[in-house]
């Protein structure tokens, strides 16, 4: 294993891969999705991690380091990753406070945060939430101390080093900066996620 | 021949479920389904339907159902008082509802869910390949509601001739097997042998996205944040309170609190049947 640090137990049908950084985590989820056999049932991107979930139990130790080793060789030669652009207004409640704390007028913060290429981390929270990596380090608020108990659907949002857009209306606790109107999620759709992990994402001014 | 069934009273939460959608959770969608599987899949086999049927998920309060024809049925899971015309009938065992006839379901006495299969399967929404009610996601039928009708399906073979299946009802006081780990490193020494120690009451606050335990505080060694990551069915999570979540069928599939450990396969069925109220106890494996 050249890039997992460490390979941990998560019950008796899953395996928890500690990576150095999402990079490697999006390498070893494709070259293991490449390979993909029916025993597998879940491989789920986390920011520095990939949980593996097998339908009945976990193989031995050995055969997971074949597993994973097989796949960052495969990994080495796949494809460049899908590429998205997303129409953002940046009209949220949010968005003079944030420039404010850190240190920015509006306008230089619609500046910064418009000038960077993300990439999906990974997908969680909710169906099709996007964790985009990537963003300037210089933006980097934190959560609300009271989270909304409604955040409305199309809703752009930073907490720390993520942005996101939601993908429906849920609670939340990410400052609302924007807007977007693109559906992000919709299960009748095939794929019913907009943006899947390793997605680079470049949004623009609406 | 498709029957009719009228939702008289829908119970406390009366979902529709099957064995869920596997292999979307990299997309945010847990798998879902029916919270204590070999419940559903039993219910299904008594009448006869494919394992993985469409039955409906009662929570603790049952339904009362009218069925306008003939139909076949099948209840089990927890411990309940089940009247068919206002005759008992027998949990875990085929029974026959006449053309007109109504099914109730009581309170559960032990156990907190309840699994009916109806001969033919039942006719719901499928997304993404399961008709799964998932709470979390909003994805599937919306729970059951007074006066909504539900059909059946098409009959797939006979009704097998079993009497009544043999089966233990669920435990008062469940002893759930755990693995350790992911995460273990982040508490204290001592965090995992008091977790089998100790004897936990579920709170009212759980659903089916999770079930959130009282008892004595599982102390961490580490408090920084920890990075968002992909969560087990089952894995036992440890917010900043102390106080363990046992993540269910509707779980979100990525979190970032510490999995002290994680349920066995075998066990989580009685993770779904666990009431509010009630005690439970950890062993390590």
């Amino acid at each position: 294993m050249s890039t997992a640090a460490s390979c941990r137990l998560a019950g008796d049908r899953a395996v928890l891969i500690e990576l150095k950084d999402n990079d490697a985590v999006q390498r070893l989820a494709a070259g293991l999705e490449a390979q993909r056999g029916e025993e597998l049932e879940e491989i789920v991107p986390g920011h520095e991690t990939l949980l593996l979930v097998w339908r009945r139990g976990t193989p031995p130790l050995g055969a997971i380091e074949q597993l994973i080793s097989g796949a960052e060789l495969t990994a080495e030669a796949s494809a460049q990753p899908a590429e998205i652009e997303l129409r953002v207004r940046y009209d949220g409640p949010d968005l003079a406070a944030v420039a404010e704390s850190c240190g920015f007028s509006p306008e230089e913060l619609v500046a910064r945060h418009l000038a960077c290429r993300y990439r999906v981390g990974f997908i969680g929270f909710s169906p099709g939430f996007a964790y985009l990596l990537g963003g300037d380090a210089a933006l980097q608020p934190p959560r609300l101390a009271e989270p909304r108990t409604r955040v409305p659907a199309g809703a752009l949002a930073i907490a720390g080093p993520y942005s996101a857009v939601y993908p429906r209306s849920s609670p939340g606790g990410w400052n609302l900066i924007g807007s977007c109107d693109e559906p992000i999620f919709d299960p009748t759709q095939n794929p019913p996620a907009l943006l899947t992990a390793g997605t680079v994402v470049r949004l623009v001014a609406k | 021949m498709s029957v009719a069934i009228e939702v008289v009273k829908p119970g406390a939460l009366t979902t529709v479920q099957d064995l869920g959608r596997p292999g979307f959770a990299h997309l945010g969608i847990p798998r879902s389904g029916a919270a204590d599987r070999s419940s559903l899949k039993l219910a299904n086999r008594l009448v006869g339907n494919a394992e993985g049927a469409a039955a409906l998920e009662c929570t603790l309060i049952g339904p009362s159902l009218a069925f306008d024809g003939d139909a076949v049925i099948a209840i089990t899971g927890a411990e309940v008082a089940a009247r068919v015309n206002g005759e008992d009938v027998a949990l875990n065992s085929a029974v026959n509802i006449p053309a007109g006839g109504l099914l109730e379901l009581a309170t559960t006495s032990t156990g907190l869910r309840n699994y009916i299969a109806v001969r033919g399967g039942l006719e719901a929404e499928s997304m993404m390949g399961s008709s799964s009610s998932d709470l979390l996601s909003g994805l599937g039928p919306e729970p059951l509601k007074a006066g909504q009708t539900i059909a059946t399906g098409e009959p797939l073979g006979e009704v097998p001739a079993i009497g009544v299946a043999p089966v233990a009802p669920p435990a008062d006081v469940p002893l759930l097997h755990v693995v350790a780990g992911p995460r273990a490193d982040w508490f204290a020494d001592d965090a995992l042998a008091l977790l089998a120690a100790s004897s936990w009451e579920v709170s009212s606050d759980s659903n089916r996205s999770g079930v959130r335990l009282i008892g004595p505080e599982l102390p961490r060694l580490r408090h920084d944040q920890l990075h968002s990551e992909g969560m087990a069915h089952g894995a036992i999570q440890v917010p900043a309170s102390g106080q363990p979540i046992i993540l269910l069928a509707d779980h979100p599939t990525t979190g970032g609190y510490p999995v002290i450990a994680v349920v066995a396969s075998a066990d989580l069925d009685a993770g779904g049947q666990l009431r509010p109220g009630q005690k439970l106890r950890f062993a390590l494996s």
